[in-house]
């Protein structure tokens, strides 16, 4: 049904599309645009804003073009001048319950309903003010609530519910007292919210926004007592282009290198080598669990949305979670005691900071007291690309002219390996990379595991590993977009429950749909497409790396010789690993 | 798999509410009965009622509130022990209905919706009460306070206040 082609007409001009494709997204296949609020192509349409209507020629009735699906032969008129006066009284009518406070809010520039007011043009708003004061909602250290913001477009709540199942947010009261909010008088921090950001990143205004805390960032590089080492993720070096008009998926990270030192980091190190590293651990964490009859399946932990999420809504997997702490963790423990010992200095004269794709990442430095493994905080301070972004456009730096600089021994170098950590399933493929060596004492004849990757939710693949004459099957599954974990556990306890033999051996869960590329602390806009541009760009960087396999990188080497001894070890543990409790959805 | 939170403001649902709410939790459509009928047990929704209530449907909480605060009929607060019900119908509109609420309002120093500090009194608007020959009205409990005055409220106030 959906594979057959159904022909219409935009404006006149004949485009062939999917049965069941929306005049919304047939106008986008046509290279028209027609302005959308609260639809989004991540999201199940529900025709709320009343900004998309068009018309189906022959009839003088407006539909909504999100929710309304192709019919054969018809000829969809997307703009004509009354179609335009609707949309400009709808938005009209939005804005009038909207502050106009657009010179001192978050998304000046980047904000969806700022742009369309400018598209059309709106010089004064003909109704009177219906701007509600609402109080902030300030509760949690990654996503804060502006609800006077809110134009009830309910994108953020299809995402809290839909594509990350926590419920979080929802639509209370009604009419035009309808406001966004946690369940019953509690704040974000008290509900089940895992921080993932994803409802920031789809808020079409100022109405949930990112903790933006470069002012901190900036007090830190002011004082000259400290010294500011940084850090930078994976997936950041994938995204950070499009805030300076590069195409997604262009590779920059020779350019984010030097950009940190022009904004006055000492030294920049990268997150991908305690990706490396987490590899070391982990894979020799799976190996230790599979050959000595440990608690199966291993789940994955480097997404700290998903380490809150499994604590809250998947108590009984606790065990089965790896202990290993994420890179950023990780390398923020290595910064605060290896390069300080080597720099001649304490855990407290550095301020450790880190640029990662994720609002979770700014809970994760404070989830427990093993985030001070160092003695002090091991990650002082979490910035999103978007607020690294905002630094280096205040600090004047012509971001594309940049000549590409290298990252800062010792912790600078990584694989192909790490990289891929910023997609889904690329935890789950470097993992194996280096369990496959780890056990056959051989590396894979082709690194590229190709299973792992793409944008399907639940991937379920297996490897075989020569063993001593014999062969071990590995069998792995890999959840992305937080709902998409829930069946793959269901497996798992059924399995159990059943003493029938586990469905995976080794589980990779990421919180965001593509996994890291589309973090809610990305550049706004993600969409199916640019999530695509995004990986490619990651899996380039694997591909052309010279050395793909984390048990291969040199600092990584010297890194356990010279400090931690070998994965696993005591000091290992006490630096790199951590573990998790329950907790009740809300604190109260 | 999951614990909706870890206070334990104990709510006990009597025998017969447990088993309504069996017998109706797998039917389409029936969740704003049982929250009717959870209303009528407590007078109103208190949190750890719907907590309960989430646990025992396996609806997340937030739905379940979206739900409670959508219809005006559903309380979260506890009412006052007098709960005013002001007729807001066409009648007692027209004949001062507004009026009552200004004076309740001035006399209680609560707004509508709210409760008393001493929690004796809270009021509401209501749609007609069907007394129309009475307008305005004023209905609280069984008591039915017809051809009402501001003037007369403090009288009202008293009586109620000694019941
Ligand atoms: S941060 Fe994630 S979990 Fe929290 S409210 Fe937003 S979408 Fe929901
Ligand atoms: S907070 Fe943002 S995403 Fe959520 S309903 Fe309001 S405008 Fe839409
Ligand atoms: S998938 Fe990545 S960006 Fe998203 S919450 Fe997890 S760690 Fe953060
Ligand atoms: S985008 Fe279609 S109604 Fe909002």
């Amino acid at each position: 049904m959906n594979t057959m082609n159904i022909n219409i007409k935009i404006n006149g001009t004949p485009v062939t599309v999917p049965a069941g494709t929306s005049v919304l997204k047939a106008g986008k296949l046509a290279n028209t645009k027609i302005p959308a609020l609260c639809a989004h192509p991540d999201l199940k349409a529900w025709g709320a804003c009343g900004i998309c209507v068009v018309k189906v020629e022959g009839s003088p009735k407006m539909v909504r073009a999100c929710t309304t699906e192709v019919v054969e032969g018809q000829n969809y008129i997307t703009h004509d001048p009354d179609i335009v006066e609707t949309r400009r009284t709808t938005l009209e009518l939005i804005m009038s319950n909207h502050p106009n406070e657009c010179l001192t809010c978050p998304r000046n520039g980047c904000c969806e309903l700022q742009t369309l007011s400018a598209e059309f043009g709106i010089r004064d708003v003909p109704f009177a003010s219906g701007v509600r004061r609402l109080p902030e909602d300030l509760s949690t250290p990654s996503v804060q609530l502006h609800p006077a913001k809110c134009i009830a477009c309910g994108r953020c709540a299809l995402v809290c519910q839909q594509m990350q199942d926590v419920w979080a947010l929802e639509f209370l009261n009604r009419g035009d007292q309808t406001r966004i909010a946690p369940a019953g008088d509690v704040t974000l921090a008290e509900s089940p919210c895992i921080k993932c950001g994803q409802c920031s990143a789809h808020c079409p205004v100022g109405a949930i926004t990112e903790v933006d805390e470069t002012r901190k960032a900036w007090a830190a590089l002011r004082d000259k007592s400290k010294e500011v080492v940084v850090q930078i993720a994976p997936a950041v070096r994938v995204a950070l282009g499009e805030e300076f008009g590069l195409e997604p998926g262009t590779l920059v990270t020779g350019k984010v290198y030097a950009a940190l030192r022009r904004l006055g980091f000492s030294k920049v190190f990268d997150t991908n080598l305690s990706a490396d590293l987490t590899i070391m651990e982990e894979a020799s964490e799976f190996i230790h669990r599979f050959t000595t009859g440990g608690e199966l399946p291993l789940i994955t932990s480097c997404c700290p949305s998903w380490v809150d999420y499994l604590e809250k809504y998947h108590t009984d997997m606790i065990s089965n979670f790896s202990t290993a702490k994420s890179p950023m963790m990780m390398m923020g423990a290595m910064v605060k005691t290896y390069y300080a010992e080597k720099a001649g200095k304490t855990a407290a004269d550095i301020v450790s900071v880190a640029i990662m794709p994720c609002t979770a990442k700014k809970y994760e430095i404070q989830r427990s007291d093993d985030m001070r493994s160092s003695g002090a905080a091991d990650v002082d301070l979490s910035l999103t690309t978007r607020e690294l972004a905002r630094m280096i456009k205040q600090a004047g730096i012509d971001f594309v002219n940049l000549p590409d600089e290298p990252a800062d021994s010792p912790l600078g170098i990584y694989t192909g390996a790490a990289t891929i950590f910023g997609a889904t399933g690329g935890v789950m493929e470097a993992a194996l990379r280096t369990a496959y060596y780890m056990v056959s004492g051989k590396n894979l004849t082709s690194v590229d595991l190709v299973a792992a990757r793409g944008m399907d939710g639940v991937k379920i693949a297996s490897v075989k590993i020569p063993a001593g004459g014999k062969e071990i099957e590995v069998r792995f599954a890999i959840a992305h977009g937080m709902a998409n974990v829930k069946v793959v556990m269901e497996q798992v306890r059924a399995a159990k429950a059943a003493g029938k033999e586990l469905p995976f051996h080794f589980i990779e869960v990421m919180a965001c749909r593509g996994g890291c590329i589309s973090g809610g602390g990305q550049p706004y806009g993600s969409t199916d497409e640019v999530r695509a541009k995004r990986t490619a760009g990651i899996y380039k960087d694997d591909k052309d790396s010279v050395i793909r396999l984390s048990h291969e990188n040199p600092s990584v080497q010297a890194l356990y010789k010279d400090f931690l001894g070998k994965p696993n070890s005591e000091k290992a543990h006490h630096l790199l690993h951590t573990h998790y409790v329950p907790r009740p959805l809300y604190v109260k | 798999m999951s614990v909706i939170t870890k206070d334990k403001t104990a709510t006990e649902f009597s025998s017969t509410l447990v088993q309504f709410i069996e017998e109706w939790k797998d039917k389409p459509g029936s969740l704003i009965m049982i929250l009717h009928r959870l209303q009528q047990e407590f007078g109103f929704l208190p949190r750890p009622a719907i907590i309960q209530l989430s646990q025992m449907l396996q609806l997340p909480l937030a739905k379940i509130y979206g739900v409670v605060t959508f219809y005006h009929y559903f309380k979260l607060t506890k009412p006052g022990r007098n709960n005013i019900q002001v007729c807001m119908g066409t009648a007692c509109y027209l004949k001062g209905g507004e009026d009552i609420i200004h004076e309740l309002e001035n006399l209680l120093g609560i707004h509508l919706n709210q409760v008393s500090d001493d929690g004796e009194f809270s009021f509401e608007s209501v749609r007609c009460v069907g007394c129309c020959g009475l307008a305005p009205v004023a209905v609280c409990g069984t008591e039915v306070f017809g051809k009402l005055v501001p003037d007369k409220l403090p009288e009202v106030l008293a009586k109620l206040k000694s019941n």
